[in-house]
């Protein structure tokens, strides 16, 4: 009798759990399906490689070019801004600072990955871009630029905290013979501790990277509704995201090929982002490993 | 007939061979200590009695080991209630991080049992046969871990005493304590002695002369030799034995 | 010899000063946006930007129907995602450790966790909204919320779980407790801390999030209060890039009266989960 609770409580749980495998099913199942009948009607080729993604023109162009330059333009400014800053970070929270700062602003950066990022297209509209307008007077209100950067201070704290926790998790052993044969710590830090924790901080660049490809509100408030293949930080341009917000906020007809758009554009986003996902998984398993 | 029979029992975790074709038999109202150096088997023997290394991974056993005539091993056998009469008293003192009172009625609670005199009448009973009761009796509701070290492991005594087990499995139960405490810990097993079977292992040779009736000397994985605490203590049979408890290695 | 020493001192001395420079950075943005926001919106929040529904005139508008909305999904979302959640941990840290499916699970559950929050919004589009047909409802964003924070609360649960110490699972294992009875009587009481902590950083990344929720089109302009988990709903943070969308000054001095409001939900819970987090670390030294 009460084995068979057990084993009835243990069935429960494995349903609840298999609910996640039933989610990534529905995720490929729904992206698969929708954008199956878009590519019956828009060859591969056009979408791979046409320059110009105008879908909701009269004059109807598929190329996913323009998105994913969008998206990589904003991502790159991200990490640009926050791969040196949060590393820097991390360094000096593990080997400079005192231990009473480190407890205190670990939490406070925290706080900025919690802020929702609605929030921060707010000030990427409307405290950044005008703050730097005063530089660039050519620069567009909607534009690369701003929501980039705000999105690498947003992501800040998930490159300073993972790569903290990596630089910590080294033998203390490594660190006290670099400083036994009378390395600085800025030399400890760089010659031995960021290689010995070359796989925790990688981990944390990629799901940086992966955060910022697949955010939308921050570009979809500042970057601009314009897809177009252009490096220029200046001017406003269309993320994949921005451009199944701008869908989603019209009236679209279900089945038409508009709709059916925006689940191609995600499965180009899922796609990029399943592959660095997997990527720093497979790291992060083979660096367990490493130190159990 | 005795409390308890192994016969050829061997043990595998993966491809190591921990337990090597052990026989023992054990009588009832004894004290049996398991002695030998790190390593020996002589804890995985003693997790053996009641099934606690069924959750580790590649456990394998050959052989039987008999409590009152019944394989414990035996399918229709419920580990649950095997370990109801084959309790355990852990190196480390770990009451649960609940209170004093809790600790003790845990084994009742989850057998069902909800009636407040019987649970109290079973932590006061509980707690007087550890000597703990004149210490505690004003503050059972405060957590247990606000306790002693030694008062934490008399405590999980009277814990494993509530749930009325016939036999007391204790793994080096003095080992994380002072030597007071330890000395309590010691007139305690020599009391409960009337009323249970206790088999406890210890790297205290002192200890184990102290305290038991019966030696089990465990050396590699086999037991080298068993008896009378006087005879291994004094005469051993084997040469290994000798060397041991003369300190020649350890 | 000596000078290269020296070299290298001023070195480390800089990159020190370099360091505390970035870390400021990051502090002096988070205090700037905040100054900023509080400037510009606190002088909006009165009770009647609290009591009013939306309206076409900026000054009429108020947060009554989003911050209900809010609260609505967050409830909603934490009445289907934790036992779900909770239940999925316990499975995957205490039951499934050895087995194929469990470790299949696993890859997965990390992979969802990386999922952009936008793709379960058309995951919902399809499944909740058109194929269960449950519309644009309250239930059909509780739903989509509680797939996306789902891995959150599975990974927080594993980790709380984890930290419970093995003497105290042997010890009810040693006094006959079963399986399960260890599990719900020793393990989760011991690990309620952590697990609390990660239910309610879960639940706050819901109550911000508004992607999935704009593709599931519940960017509507709605003016009754929703009483049901079937009516029609709004919440804070789409409110918010309405108002941001609107040209006119009065919408965007809504706006950041509506980021306040925002902002103080977020921080208290996240101000409870670290409080709750410390409380529970100094608690576990057994």
């Amino acid at each position: 009798m009460r084995n068979k609770k057990e084993k009835i409580i243990e069935t429960i749980l494995m349903l609840c759990a298999a609910v996640s495998v039933l989610t990534t099913i529905g995720i490929l199942w729904v992206l698969l399906s929708e954008s199956s009948s878009f590519f019956s009607k828009v060859s591969l080729k056009d979408f791979l490689t046409d320059t110009e993604w105008t879908p909701l023109f009269a004059e109807k162009h598929f190329g996913i070019l323009p998105l994913i330059a969008g998206t990589m333009l904003t991502t790159f400014i991200a990490i640009v801004i926050a791969l040196p800053t949060g590393l820097s970070i991390a360094i000096y929270l593990n080997e400079y600072a005192p231990k009473k700062f480190r407890k205190v602003v670990k939490p406070l950066l925290e706080v900025l990955a919690a802020i929702p990022t609605v929030v921060y297209g707010y000030f990427a509209l409307m405290v950044v871009t005008p703050f730097l307008q005063k530089f660039i007077p050519d620069m567009a209100g909607f534009n690369a630029l701003s929501p980039g950067i705000v999105m690498g201070i947003m992501i800040i704290p998930i490159i300073s905290s993972l790569s903290e926790d990596a630089l910590y998790s080294v033998p203390k052993a490594l660190r006290e013979a670099s400083y036994g044969m009378g390395a600085t710590r800025l030399q400890t830090a760089f010659k031995v501790l960021v290689p010995a924790a070359t796989s925790g901080i990688t981990v944390s660049i990629i799901l940086a990277i992966s955060r910022a490809i697949g955010e939308t509100m921050i570009v979809a408030i500042a970057a601009g509704q314009q897809p177009r293949l252009t490096l220029n930080p200046l001017v406003p341009i269309e993320t994949i995201t921005t451009y199944i917000v701008q869908v989603s906020l019209g009236d679209v007809v279900q089945g038409s090929l508009e709709y059916q758009t925006i689940f191609a554009a995600g499965i180009a986003l899922f796609a990029l982002t399943f592959v660095l996902n997997n990527i720093s998984y497979f790291i992060k398993k083979k660096f367990q490993e490493k130190y159990e | 007939m005795a409390k308890l029979d192994a016969e050829k029992v061997n043990v595998y975790y993966g491809d190591h061979h921990i337990i090597k074709d052990v026989n023992l038999s054990i009588q009832e109202n004894t004290v049996t200590a398991f002695i030998g150096p790190s390593g020996c088997g002589k804890s995985t023997f003693l997790r053996l009695l009641n099934r606690m290394n069924d959750y580790i991974e590649n456990f394998k056993k050959t052989g039987d080991i008999l409590i009152d005539g019944g394989d414990i091993y035996d399918k229709k056998v419920r580990v649950e209630d095997l370990r109801k009469r084959v309790g355990m008293v852990f190196q480390k003192p770990n009451p649960f991080p609940k209170s004093i009172y809790e600790n003790v009625v845990y084994g009742l609670r989850i057998q069902g049992i909800k009636d407040k005199s019987k649970l109290d009448a079973v932590v006061e009973n509980s707690l007087k046969k550890v000597a703990l009761w004149g210490e505690v009796k004003d503050k059972l509701q405060q957590s247990a871990l606000a306790l002693s070290g030694g008062q934490q492991q008399r405590l999980c005594i009277a814990r494993t005493l509530a749930v009325e087990p016939t036999i007391i499995l204790m793994d080096e139960p003095a080992s994380a304590l002072d030597p007071i405490s330890s000395a309590k810990i010691e007139d305690l097993i020599s009391e409960l002695k009337e009323n249970f079977t206790i088999i406890i292992v210890t790297h205290n040779m002192q200890q184990a002369s102290r305290v038991s009736d019966k030696t089990a000397f465990f050396y590699l994985g086999e037991l080298v030799e068993f008896g009378d605490t006087d005879q291994i203590f004094t005469k051993p049979v084997k040469e290994l034995t000798q060397n041991y408890i003369t300190g020649r290695f350890g | 010899m000596k000078q290269k020493f020296d070299i290298n001192r001023f070195k480390d001395n800089m990159f020190k000063y370099f360091g505390l420079a970035c870390t400021l950075f990051g502090l002096a943005v988070l205090s700037i946006f905040l100054i900023n926001i509080l400037i510009e919106g606190l002088g909006r929040l009165n009770w009647q930007f609290f009591s009013s529904l939306p309206s076409r005139m900026p000054e009429k508008s108020g947060i009554l129907i989003c911050l209900l909305g809010s609260i609505w999904i967050m409830v909603l979302t934490a009445i289907i995602a934790v036992p779900l959640g909770v239940a999925s941990g316990i499975f995957l840290e205490e039951y499934g450790k050895k087995n194929k499916i469990a470790s299949f699970i696993e890859i997965n559950i990390s992979n969802l966790a990386g999922v952009p929050s936008i793709i379960y919004g058309l995951l919902a589009l399809e499944i909740f909204v058109r194929i269960l047909g449950l519309g644009k409802s309250l239930l059909a964003g509780s739903l989509t919320l509680s797939l996306l924070i789902l891995p959150i609360i599975i990974v927080s649960t594993r980790e709380a779980i984890k930290a419970v110490p093995k003497s105290i699972r042997e010890a009810s294992y040693a006094l006959g407790g079963t399986k399960w009875q260890t599990i719900r009587f020793q393990v989760l009481p011991a690990a309620s801390g952590g697990l609390l902590t990660g239910v309610i950083l879960a639940i706050s990344r819901a109550v911000g999030e508004s992607a999935p929720l704009i593709v599931i089109g519940a960017l509507l302009y709605i003016t009754t209060i929703p009483t049901s988990p079937m009516d029609d709903f709004a919440v804070m943070p789409i409110q918010i890039f309405n108002w941001l969308s609107r040209p006119q000054k009065g919408f965007i001095e809504n706006a950041t009266a509506a980021i306040i409001v925002l902002l103080l939900i977020t921080f208290i819970m996240n101000g409870l989960a670290i409080y709750l987090r410390n409380r529970w670390q100094k608690k576990i030294k057994w």
